[in-house]
Formats: structure tokens, sequence, C-alpha cells
């Protein structure tokens, strides 16, 4: 309970270093940009960034479910999956975490009262990551099922001219 | 012991090598999913087009001509001299940025290089090196760059990240017309053969048989007569089409896409659905079968050529004027090319008149094409279309913008005012104004990008688009995307796909086909998809509807100021 609460008090700090450590992978010009515009519209990108690992923090706080964390995961993951991440450069964020908390608390956490919490904690982070390949996995399955829904649809008034159910393709 | 890379090692500089050593050393990385494939060989003999070579984009080796340098700067020396605008645009840039975050590719991709002030210095460092002093003198000083095979790729790259959609123009305090930079670059890289497969096949598909998907003149009539069978299975109204009749009085173009692909084969029952209640005289050609213009995507002159193909059809059947489907570049190039690409107005035809409302649209005077969606709008206003906005009821719509007919052409209001007299009131819904009208996003897949091979780069442009769709969706319950392009209809169920799934894309037309009242029709209890209407009409014994299912004829929303 006691990191709990100290996770809790520390959060803007914790987000706001977890949020410049991801986006120093682009360009200082568009680092900036994603940062400092707050429009959903305007900024998609950075937007999503923000809100999905705000909701994953809260998530690992809170003890979220495994759906709720999935949902948050896929906010950021299926961007990074179309930006040409490797699965373990778009995976890396979640560990990344594991080092902020430690730095940010590093006095707190030399209570030993602390350490079973702390470990925890940490074995949270690793699952988090593990359930982040998944949803990289599905993103880009779905990118080659959109590929294959493309083609059928580019044939599909044709294919039903002729009596070919794209179901049955 | 190998040494595991730590997580923080692992994300240094994913993507995009640290600018920190400036933009011009930063090489292109072209790598699957991020290029549209090269043109093969056998496109560019057949349109005649110089160096044909069968390369690929990933090799080392391009295969350049051994001048191609002189080449390329002889025809910027050239397009300098015949397109005041694009030296204009190199000369008056003063780099305020106001483009920068304007561009939905460097949205979606966080790539500077797509940012359109840094696009256009890809060409516009070689401008001041080659065709300035102080360039010449200053070298890197003042920006300017020789123009090397590295250049060449980043023009490659980068110019096929722009969709020609002109939004970052919008925003440019000078007017800065980028799409006319990119069409003018890719002229240039045309020049020593370097074409992409999508333009290149769909053009000379096109040019031999009559549209881009290549469909043979029997393949055309054989597909829109099945879609013709469609309507009388679903309405029980016939709505068969005459082919290359000549004396006909309209000539009616759709994008190709509108007869071969869905969701746009439903948009072409609606076409037929609402000529046939008209009873209109109206013929479609075998030869001028493909409404858009990839054409357009290589060069001017091949934009030229696949537009004259409508206008010899047009005067070879001897009709008044012309009708075109929903489609967006075909808009764009009747509207801001045709008079510079011939030099006068289109004088065989004449200046179109509504058969029904007797409206001239003095707008088409130069082209003599009227859009479907003005068309429909002005029945409508003077009330000649018997309409169940009901029958829609299933569709809760917001509508995207196209940039070709909504920035090039001003077509707003139109597809507006059909929406609100097809659908219930309560069922339109507009994404946030700053993402539409003037100011709508790209689909991201235009300009000949729509290949597959592309589709990471394409659902990195079209995010901006499929957020402010994700946001009606999930606020007020949309499922469906409506649209005038066809274009649009092909490629935004694939971006939506990715983003915002369960979201279904329509033509206006179909919204319109499906609302219309035949009097000679069969009970209606499926919309133009086979889906189940809400409110199902059944008819009497008598051919009377049923009390519960009675309607009466939509009335037309207030015309709103300026229309």
């Amino acid at each position: 309970m006691k990191l709990t609460n100290l996770l809790s008090t520390q959060k803007s700090l914790i987000l706001d270093r977890w949020l410049n450590q991801i986006l120093a992978n682009y360009p200082p010009q568009t680092a900036q940009f994603f940062k400092r515009e707050k429009d959903r519209f305007d900024n998609p990108v950075g937007y999503r960034i923000i809100q999905g690992i705000t909701e994953l923090y809260q998530g690992l706080v809170s003890g979220a479910d495994r759906d709720q964390l999935l949902d948050s995961l896929d906010e950021v993951v299926r961007i990074w999956a179309v930006q040409d991440f490797t699965p373990s450069q778009a995976l890396a964020f979640v560990f990344l975490l594991k080092k902020i908390i430690r730095e940010e608390l590093a006095q707190e956490l030399q209570d030993l009262e602390l350490a079973e919490e702390c470990l925890e904690l940490e074995s949270r982070i690793d699952g988090l990551a593990l359930l982040g390949f998944d949803v990289y996995m599905k993103r880009r399955e779905k990118l080659y099922e959109i590929r294959v829904d493309e083609v059928k649809k580019r044939i599909g008034g044709l294919l039903r001219s002729k009596g070919i159910d794209l179901a049955n393709l | 012991m190998a040494k595991v890379p730590k997580p923080e090692e692992l994300l240094s500089g994913i993507s995009y090598k640290p600018p920190e050593k400036g933009w011009m050393a930063v090489k292109p990385d072209l790598r699957p999913g991020t290029y549209v494939n090269a043109a093969s060989a056998k496109w560019l003999k057949f349109l005649d087009y110089p160096f044909p070579r069968d390369w690929s984009v990933a090799d080392e080796d391009w295969k350049l001509p051994p001048n191609w340098r002189e080449i390329v700067l002889e025809g910027m020396e050239d397009r300098l001299a015949r397109f005041r605008s694009l030296k204009v645009f190199f000369d008056i840039c003063v780099r305020c940025g106001a483009c920068a975050d304007k561009c939905h590719f460097f949205l979606g991709t966080g790539d500077p290089k797509n940012m359109p002030v840094l696009r256009a210095e890809l060409m516009r460092s070689v401008y001041k090196r080659y065709f300035t002093v102080a360039g010449r003198v200053l070298g890197e000083v003042a920006g300017a760059r020789d123009l090397d095979e590295q250049v060449l790729r980043e023009w490659f790259s980068y110019l096929h990240q722009c969709t020609i959609c002109r939004r970052c123009s919008l925003f440019c305090p000078y007017g800065i017309d980028m799409a006319e930079m990119t069409i003018l670059g890719r002229e240039l890289l045309s020049s020593v053969g370097l074409n992409i497969e999508w333009a290149a096949a769909s053009v000379g598909s096109c040019y031999e048989k009559g549209s881009h998907i290549g469909a043979t003149p029997q393949a055309y009539k054989d597909m829109i007569d099945f879609l013709a069978e469609e309507n009388e299975r679903i309405t029980g109204v016939t709505t068969e089409v005459t082919y290359n009749r000549k004396g006909a009085e309209i000539l009616f173009v759709v994008p190709s896409g509108d007869y071969f692909a869905d969701p746009g084969s439903y948009t072409m029952m609606g076409y037929l659905l609402l000529f046939k209640y008209l009873d209109l005289d109206y013929t479609m050609s075998t030869y001028a079968a493909e409404g858009g213009n990839f054409g357009w995507f290589i060069s001017h002159e091949m934009g030229k050529r696949l537009n004259a193909k409508i206008y010899e059809e047009a005067k070879r059947l001897k009709v008044k004027w012309i009708m075109g489907g929903e489609c967006g570049h075909m808009w764009r190039i009747c509207n801001q090319y045709m008079p510079t690409y011939y030099g006068q107005p289109v004088d065989f035809l004449e200046e179109p008149v509504s058969p029904i409302t007797g409206t001239r649209f003095e707008n088409a005077k130069t082209h003599k094409m009227v859009h479907i969606s003005e068309f429909t709008a002005d029945l409508i206003h003077h009330g000649k279309l018997k309409l169940d906005p009901r029958r829609n009821a299933h569709i809760k719509l917001t509508f995207h913008d196209s940039c070709n007919t909504s920035r090039g052409m001003g077509i707003f209001e139109e597809p507006r005012y059909i929406i609100k007299s097809v659908l219930p009131e309560e069922n339109f819904v507009e994404m946030p104004p700053h993402t539409i009208r003037e100011r709508t996003f790209c689909c991201g897949s235009s300009a000949a990008l729509n290949a597959d091979e592309f589709m990471e780069t394409r659902m990195k442009g079209g995010l901006p688009r499929a957020t402010a769709v994700q946001y009606v969706a999930e606020k007020y319950g949309v499922n469906h995307l409506g649209c005038i392009c066809a274009l649009d209809r092909a490629t935004l169920p694939t971006l939506v796909n990715y983003w915002v799934p369960g979201m279904e894309v329509t033509g206006i037309t179909e919204l319109v086909g499906n609302a219309l009242v035949f009097d000679d029709e069969i009970d209606r209890d499926m919309d133009l998809r086979d889906r189940e209407l809400v409110y199902p009409i059944v008819k009497g014994e008598a051919g009377e509807e049923t009390e519960e299912a009675g309607m009466e004829a939509a009335e037309a929303p207030e015309a709103e100021e300026g229309e």
C-alpha cells in the first residue's frame, strides 16, 4: 500500500519522465511537437501516447484487469506497429518505467518494508511487457488482414456478379 | 559473453537518425512498407515513357541512365520557365513553419522530412545549387546541395509520401502549393524512368482498355448490367443502361471503383436508380470508362492524355454535356487544370443545364462537366425527388470532405444538403470543425499511393482522419463514414478497419438510392447492401403502403446561405 501511495503522489513526475524518454526516440522537433500540441486531432500520435501511458500507469497502480491493460497498450502499440518499430523497440518503453521508478523513488525505496511491494510492481511491469507482445503481434496480423481484405473488396462487385461469396474465398 | 542490450539501448534512434548533423546528412532509408513498388518496364514501353527497365526500389543500383543528372536539371530548368508557380514558390518560401504540423504524413510518421516546408526543401536545395547565384557560390551555407543519387532517392521517397491534398497550402501565408511541387517533382523522376507501379499500371490499363483496372468493354458492360439487375431484385425497378449511344443528352462517367469494387458498387446502384427515377437521357461509354485520372499522378502530360479520352468520347457521341460520378481527382483536373491543358474552354459541348429543373450550371461553363452531388442537390432543392429518410434509419453518418472536391473545387454544401434530405435528422453528425471542410484531413492513400505494399505508411498518413472518425463513433455512435470520392471508398474501409473497426464507408448517392420512393417499387425491406431496414416498407394488395409504413416526400432542408 505504501508504494501505491508513493506512486500516486509522484505520478505526474514519473509520467513526465516516461513520456520524455519515449519521445526521445523521435527527432527533437517532432518530440517537441508531440509533447506541446494538446489537441487530439492536430496531434493524434502525441495525444495517444500520453493518453495510453497515463492509462497504463494508472492501471498498474490501481491493479487494473487484463482487458483494461490490453486496451491501454493497444492505444500506443498500434501506432508503433506501423511506425517502423521492431517488436523489441515497440515494447522497450514498458521496461523503461522500472528504471524511472527506481530513480525517482531512490530514497524511499531504501526502506526495506517496501521491498516486497517493489518486487511485486516490477513483476507486474514484466507482465505488462508480455501482454504488449500479444498486442504488437495482433496489430501486425491486423495489417496483413486488412491488406487481404482490401484486395477482396477491390474485386468484391465482380465476384458477387458471378455468384461467388467472398466469405468462401 | 555477448551483451544483451538494455531497453534504453534498444530504443535509441528508432527509425530516424537524430538530425543533429542537419537534415541533408540524413539519408533516406527505403525499407519494405515505406515505398510503393517500382513501375515495370512493360507499362512504360506501352506508354512510350522514357527509360523503361525493370528495377526495384530496395536495390542499390536503380539502373539510372548515365546522363540522368543532366536530364533532371534540364527538366527543372524547363519547368522553372514553363511553370511560374514553381519558381515563385521556390523563391518566396521563408521557412516560417506554418505548414510544418499540418501534413497528415508528418502527423502520422513524425518524420520531419514530411513537414511540407522540409519536403519542399528537398527540391529547393537543388534549385538553389544550380539556379541561384548564392547557392552556386555558398553551397550548403545557402541551403544548396549537389544533385546526387541519394537526393534522387529522397525525392522518390518523400514525393510519394505526399497525396497532393493541399492542406498545407491552406495554412501557408503565401499560399504556396506543395501539390504543384510534388507533381513537377514526380515529372522529373519520371523523366529518368523512376515511376511507381501503382500509377503506371493503372495509367497503362486505362490507356489500353478504358479503365484503371483494365476491364474490357465487355466486362464493363457486364458489371454495370449486373448492378442494374441487383437494383431490380431489391427495388423492383428496372434501371437499364445504354452504352455508347450517340445523341444522348448526357455522357455519364464514373471512376472504375464504382462499378467493380465494394462499397463503390452500391453507389453505382444509387446512380442508376436516380437516373431511372428521372428518366434521364444519358449514356455510358466503354471507352470513357474511367473517371479517375492516375495519369496526373505521374505528369501533367499524362493527366491530359487520360482526361482527353472523356472529351473525345463526348465529342464522338455528340452529347450536350458530361456528368461525373462521385470522384475526386476527376474534378480537380476539370476545375484546376483543364483550362491550362487545352488553353481554351471546351467548345463542342453545351453549358450544362439540368433537364429536370432547368438550372444552368454556370460553374461548369469551361469544362462542361457537372458533379453528381451538384446535380442531385439541385433536384432536391427544387423538390423533384420523393425521398423517405427512414429507409436510411440504420445509418448514422459522418461526412468526410474529400480533398479534391472540397479544397480542390469547393464542394462543401451540396453533399451535406443531400445527406440531410435522405437521412433522419438526428442521424448526421459532423466531425470536429478543424478536421472537415477546407481543413479536412486526407485519407492518406490518394495520388496513386493506395498500393497494398505501402500499407504501413498509409495507416500512418490516415491516422489524423481516423482519429476524428473514431471520436464521433465513440461519442455519438456513428457507424458510417460518407464521402463523394471513389479513392476514398477504396481506401477508407481499410483505414478504419485498422483504427476504427466496425465503421462502414458509403457514397452519398447510395443513400439517395436507398431513400428514393418509386411508384412501382416492390416491398422495400432491404437496403442496397441487402441489409434489413429498420422501417420495412410493405405495400398492400392495391399497391398502397400500409399505414405504419406510410411516408411523406421529404421536405427539402432550408437552403443555407450562399447556396
